[in-house]
């Protein structure tokens, strides 16, 4: 084991690259998955369909494929970007999917008398939207909202086959140095769930805090 | 008309504004689609020459071999998980306290650790300890450990989301322990699950593709062998990407059709699982099932 505490500088590094992946492509993901979810719920066909389509494709491509295609497929029509550039658009075009359904199911649980009761004084769609709807349902998906972020802390770690620095390659390239990988990736092992862990506990807070009395 | 979610019909004026925006955004969408095409063929991205390696039977026969070792590393992965998977929610269900810790333990373990870490650990660091296995079992294994942990907290979920009265009346019946698990609980519970494990199957076939990342032909490393080969690497992971989408998509179509039906038939006991990708989410529908079910029920 002493592998593992002779480079602790290289996990809390490696640590801290993933912490900043994911929270970086989490904050994009949110955004993007809202205003999908606000798309797919409006009134408005196009914006419907370019919603659907574009969950639906992105979503049922395995995450690698999508790297792949961002690393390899996008140089070809002149889309050059570093690979951590990379790997946060890919990690935040996934992970909005999941955003955009999870938001979409707490919209669908606020009842309908509140949009109702919007339109009545006169609000239109937008603010309707954002005004009454989406603070409510915000707050009901919490829980599952977190749990698609540790989801990704966790995805984040396939940034490790675009040659993106972070948890796993530190765990990587310490097995390779020391020819002793078992207990790099166990280092690695109890380094992500001193990152998953905690953000479930995180996010049980966050519930609470935010949660309406009824 | 199928209405949009808020409220009763739109009045004359939301009509109107909602034929502007849908002109408005069509445009706008049209555009973007435009510029895309555009650029595709700009770049001679659209040449029939690059696409042309794939009407050849043999790169389609290729593919489709990496397609079938795909489905072939899923299934049997599948399979595993699901064996592990049910004697964790057994076993973390049980009376026993050392059995449910170790049990908990090796959940709480294995779905807080990213998968393709244990592919790695699987494939690199097995063979140090002289465990010799094919490239196939080297993901099958990683695939099932990941996936055990998580179906058994789906298995978990199913069975904790049927009432109460099921076991006590197996137990007023003067059944034991095993018999209402066996006879009266899974059998109903199971019915519950399906959605829930086609819905992770789909999950564990995206995953398989992390198999390219140690050198298990299938068909994500195809592609990229078949793109360098042909210098088309756009072309041949879009190929690809076109052959996970048909599959997932019916998978997850399928998914939704079942838990639909659930819906119809057992009301609000079964899982949700469309939109779900941890877990976590399937866990605290399980909860709130199940708060909703003892509120009712009581």
């Amino acid at each position: 084991m002493s592998v593992v505490f002779d480079n602790l500088d290289v996990f809390l590094e490696g640590m801290r690259r993933t912490l900043e992946l994911s929270v970086l492509s989490f904050a994009i993901a949110m955004v993007l998955g809202t205003i999908v979810a606000g798309f797919r719920v409006s009134p408005v066909p196009p914006l419907r369909w370019a919603g659907t389509t574009y969950v639906e494709l992105v979503r049922n491509t395995p995450l690698l494929v999508l790297m792949f295609i961002m690393v390899f497929g996008f140089p070809s029509i002149g889309l050059t970007y570093s690979y951590y550039v990379s790997a946060i658009i890919v990690l935040s075009a996934y992970t909005g999917t999941f955003v955009s359904e999870t938001v979409r199911s707490g919209i669908n649980a606020v009842s309908t008398g509140q949009a109702e009761a919007a339109r009545a004084i006169g609000l239109t769609f937008p603010q309707t939207l954002s005004l009454v709807v989406m603070p409510q349902a915000l707050r009901t998906v919490v829980a599952p909202l977190g749990g698609i972020f540790i989801a990704l802390l966790k995805n984040s770690s396939l940034a490790v086959a675009i040659n993106v620095p972070e948890l796993t390659s530190a765990a990587e390239d310490i097995g390779t140095a020391t020819a002793s990988f078992i207990p790099a990736y166990l280092g690695a092992a109890a380094a992500y769930l001193m990152l998953t862990v905690p953000s479930g506990f995180a996010v049980a807070w966050i519930e609470r805090k935010v949660a309406i009395k009824r | 008309m199928t209405a949009p979610f808020l409220g009763d019909a739109l009045g004359p004026r939301g009509r109107r504004t909602t034929r502007i925006v849908s002109v408005l955004s069509a445009l706008v969408i049209a555009g973007f689609v435009a510029v895309a095409i555009s650029r595709l063929g700009d770049r001679g991205q659209l040449d029939e020459s690059r696409w042309e390696p794939f009407t050849d039977p043999s790169v389609q026969r290729f593919l489709l071999e990496g397609l079938r070792a795909t489905v072939e590393v899923a299934v049997v992965s599948m399979i595993g998980a699901i064996v592990i998977g049910a004697l964790m929610a057994l076993a973390r269900l049980s009376r026993t306290p050392p059995v449910r810790w170790l049990a908990t333990t090796y959940v709480e373990f294995f779905r807080g650790v990213p998968l393709i870490l244990l592919i790695f650990f699987s494939a690199f660091g097995l063979p140090s300890y002289g465990v010799d296995l094919s490239v196939f079992w080297y993901l099958a294994l990683g695939l099932i450990i990941y996936n055990g942990a998580v179906l058994g907290e789906i298995f978990r979920a199913g069975i904790l989301s049927l009432d109460r009265g099921q076991s006590e009346a197996a137990y007023s019946l003067g059944l034991t322990y095993w018999q209402s698990m066996l006879l009266v609980v899974i059998p109903q519970a199971a019915r519950r699950m399906i959605p829930a494990i086609v819905s992770q199957l789909v999950t564990l076939l995206k995953d398989t593709s992390l198999g390219a990342a140690i050198g298990y032909f299938e068909l994500l490393r195809r592609a990229r062998v078949t793109g360098e080969f042909y210098v088309n690497p756009l072309q041949a992971l879009f190929v690809a990407a076109v052959m996970y989408i048909i599959v997932n998509f019916a998978l997850s179509r399928l998914a939704r059709w079942l838990e639909v039906r659930q819906r119809r038939r057992f009301g609000a006991g079964s899982i949700s699982v469309t939109g779900v990708e941890d877990l976590a989410v399937v866990g605290a529908q399980a909860q709130a099932a199940m708060g909703g079910a003892g509120g009712t029920a009581t």
